[in-house]
């Protein structure tokens, strides 16, 4: 009886101390803060996917959603680093100043910035994804698929990010078949499933055979699928919502960087760095090809794909001239990364002025 | 830019079908207002609309359920607004406030689970004539129920207020709920009615937008719809016909403008995009050069509270 109980103790001694170590080790909690709803299935939905990933990794997380981006974000920022968490991530472009604000006030809380370029304090990090990268595939799907050479593109705001978007696409679809007309409507919004459908069925109605968007909801693919011309997913797989029109999606894939980040915290390995990370990395994954595509189409992305990822192929390769005939990119050289962060100019090819 | 007949019966239907959520919501706020109850919770009750049409088809299968349990849901939701502002005599316009709050923060609850799931497809009248007359086909065929339905529904309520016994009751009670109350007609039965029905109409409205225009749900999905539909109410000066010009001006400035884009003509985007809003502006500034005309046609009693004891 005695030695049962003894062995009883022990090994109930040897349980808890593992425990005890398992929680220690894991005991880094990590919060996200949300421009948008969860819901939006689109840019807020896809970083919530990585959050997920980090408690699937047995790590806390908690977030906030719909935090504007105004004095708002600072108190929310502040209220979530004296709450005991170890690491934030702040997801959206606007959060830039109070990330770095509040980053100098709590040196002992890990701040990750979505992409931004500040990293004033030594606590503050950056990250992004090359998503200009899965628009190159793009490009070359829509300028092959095209029969009306006629490819629509529904643009949200005129930011680098998005301009980039639609120079990586033109000079993609261009190299493909030099006969094509990129036409953008600016829907001046991220995510208005109402307004996204009438902009991409005016571009249907003027004779645009293929859509591509960058702008959040479903509503782009459902119209193409409606009108029966092609289109591509953006931020998550869309392809049940449109299964005849999606050709491929782009999607954002946070959730490793997320988990790598969250555990080098618990490791006591965080430091500061900017991260910009494309298909190479996984941060921008091309979901699969339709069987629509012809089989040699098919096995040209794959390789374009495997070329981008391993770097023998750049976006942005010249000669690229602007739409003034001025030269931007020289031959055989490649657009640096301060080029491409600034991007605001519409390469050749591109119709119309960027709004200002 | 060949600019066919085709071509331009394309963006009328395109424009049409964009008026449709704006006339259904407009209609039964106007319903509402005729009986002199302010009910700025138009948004709110769309959005519940939107939520439970789509839920209900997810869950059912069932287009018909869906729809009706839309409007349902949003009879259910406006029966809080009529019990609050009818029954305990609360001001219209914080209850109606409330209740666009609170729809958009209930939908965005139950629609967590229902991010990401492709709608159904929903039947269309007529598709094999669509090919038939020019111009005038992809403007008269092809559409769903609703479509039809929201382009009736404006004559049916004008005929409805104009000629018959009910509409003049509810008109009356708009009017002068005294007067009503003393010619024995039980006024805030009256007005409950006439909540509820514009609670149907705006569901009715939002499952529009989350079956048929744009299947699927994503949170805040009607954007602003609903403020429009209030905003068109006042623009018709409470005439059910203008309604129908207001909702395809509405509608129309938007698509126009993104044609326009799409062409390639070189007009600043943002005004463009604020063109709704600047119309809006002269509009209503035309209208109320006839201060008497809009005096004729306002409820006399909107927004204020009826207490039958007094």
């Amino acid at each position: 009886m005695h030695k049962f109980l003894i062995r009883s103790f022990v090994s109930s001694l040897v349980l808890l101390f593992t425990l005890t170590v398992a929680a220690v080790a894991k005991d880094v909690k990590a919060a996200f803060v949300y421009i948008g709803p969860t819901g939006d299935h689109g840019w807020t939905y896809q970083h919530d996917v990585g959050r997920k990933a980090v408690e699937a990794a047995g790590f806390k997380t908690t977030y906030v959603e719909g935090v504007p981006e105004s004095a708002d974000a600072e108190r929310v920022l502040r209220q979530l680093a004296n709450s005991g968490h170890d690491i934030i991530f702040t997801t959206s472009f606007g959060y830039m100043n109070p990330t770095n604000k509040v980053a100098k006030e709590f040196p002992n809380v890990k701040f990750e910035h979505a992409t931004g370029y500040k990293r004033e304090h030594p606590n503050v990090a950056t990250y992004a994804a090359r998503f200009y990268e899965g628009r190159t595939i793009l490009g070359t799907i829509a300028g092959t698929m095209t029969k009306s050479n006629v490819i629509g593109y529904v643009a949200s705001f005129p930011i680098p990010e998005v301009i980039r978007g639609i120079n990586s696409f033109t000079l993609a679809a261009q190299k493909v078949n030099p006969n094509i007309k990129t036409k953008i409507v600016w829907a001046f919004t991220w995510y208005d499933p109402g307004k996204e459908a009438e902009a991409a069925k005016a571009l249907i109605d003027q004779g645009a055979d293929v859509i591509a968007q960058h702008t959040d909801s479903t509503a782009i693919v459902q119209m193409a699928e409606k009108a029966g011309v092609y289109a591509f997913g953006q931020a998550s797989d869309m392809d049940k919502f449109a299964p005849k029109a999606v050709l491929t999606s782009v999607e954002n894939n946070w959730g490793p960087y997320y988990v790598d980040r969250v555990k080098a915290v618990a490791n006591g390995t965080w430091s500061q760095k900017d991260t910009w990370h494309g298909i190479g990395d996984g941060m921008v994954v091309i979901s699969g090809l339709d069987s629509q595509m012809p089989s040699d189409l098919q096995a040209k992305v794959k390789k374009l794909q495997a070329d981008l990822a391993s770097g023998k192929v750049h976006s942005f390769t010249g000669p690229i001239y602007d739409q003034k005939g001025n030269l931007m990119v020289a031959e055989g050289k490649t657009a640096d990364d301060g080029m491409l962060a600034g991007m605001m100019t519409y390469v050749k090819g591109v119709e119309g002025d960027i709004p200002k | 830019m060949i600019i066919d007949v085709n071509f331009v019966g394309l963006i009328i239907a395109s424009i049409m079908a964009s008026a449709v959520p704006l006339i259904l919501a407009s209609c039964g706020e106007l319903i509402t207002e005729r009986s002199g109850v302010l009910n700025l919770g138009v948004e709110g009750m769309m959005i519940i609309g939107a939520i439970s049409g789509f839920a209900l088809m997810t869950v059912t299968g069932s287009l018909i359920i869906a729809v009706f349990g839309a409007m349902l849901a949003g009879v259910l939701i406006s029966t809080i607004f009529a019990f609050l502002t009818q029954t305990l005599i609360t001001n219209h316009v914080a209850t109606g406030l409330a209740l666009t709050i609170f729809g958009i923060g209930i939908s965005a609850m139950i629609g967590k689970n229902f991010v990401g799931i492709p709608g159904k497809e929903f039947p269309v009248l007529f598709e094999g004539l669509k090919d038939t007359i020019p111009l005038l086909s992809p403007i008269l065929f092809g559409h769903s129920i609703v479509f039809y339905f929201a382009f009736a529904l404006p004559f049916i309520t004008s005929y409805f207020l104009k000629k018959t016994k009910i509409g003049l009751i509810v008109r009356a009670v708009g009017d002068s709920p005294e007067s009503a109350s003393n010619q024995g007609i039980n006024v805030r039965f009256v007005r409950y009615a006439c909540i509820l029905y514009g609670g149907a109409m705006c569901g009715l409205a939002g499952a529009y937008l989350s079956m048929i225009y744009t299947p699927q749900w994503i949170e805040n999905m009607t954007g602003g719809r609903g403020w429009i539909a209030l905003a068109l109410v006042v623009f018709s000066t409470w005439n059910p016909i203008k309604i129908l010009i207001g909702a395809m001006i509405f509608g129309g400035l938007t698509i126009i403008q993104f044609h326009m884009q799409a062409i390639g003509v070189r007009i600043p985007v943002q005004f463009l995009t604020a063109l709704p809003y600047i119309v809006t502006i002269i509009v209503l500034v035309v209208i109320s050069r006839d201060s008497r005309k809009i005096r004729l046609s306002t409820p006399s009693s909107l927004g204020k509270s009826f207490h039958k004891d007094n």
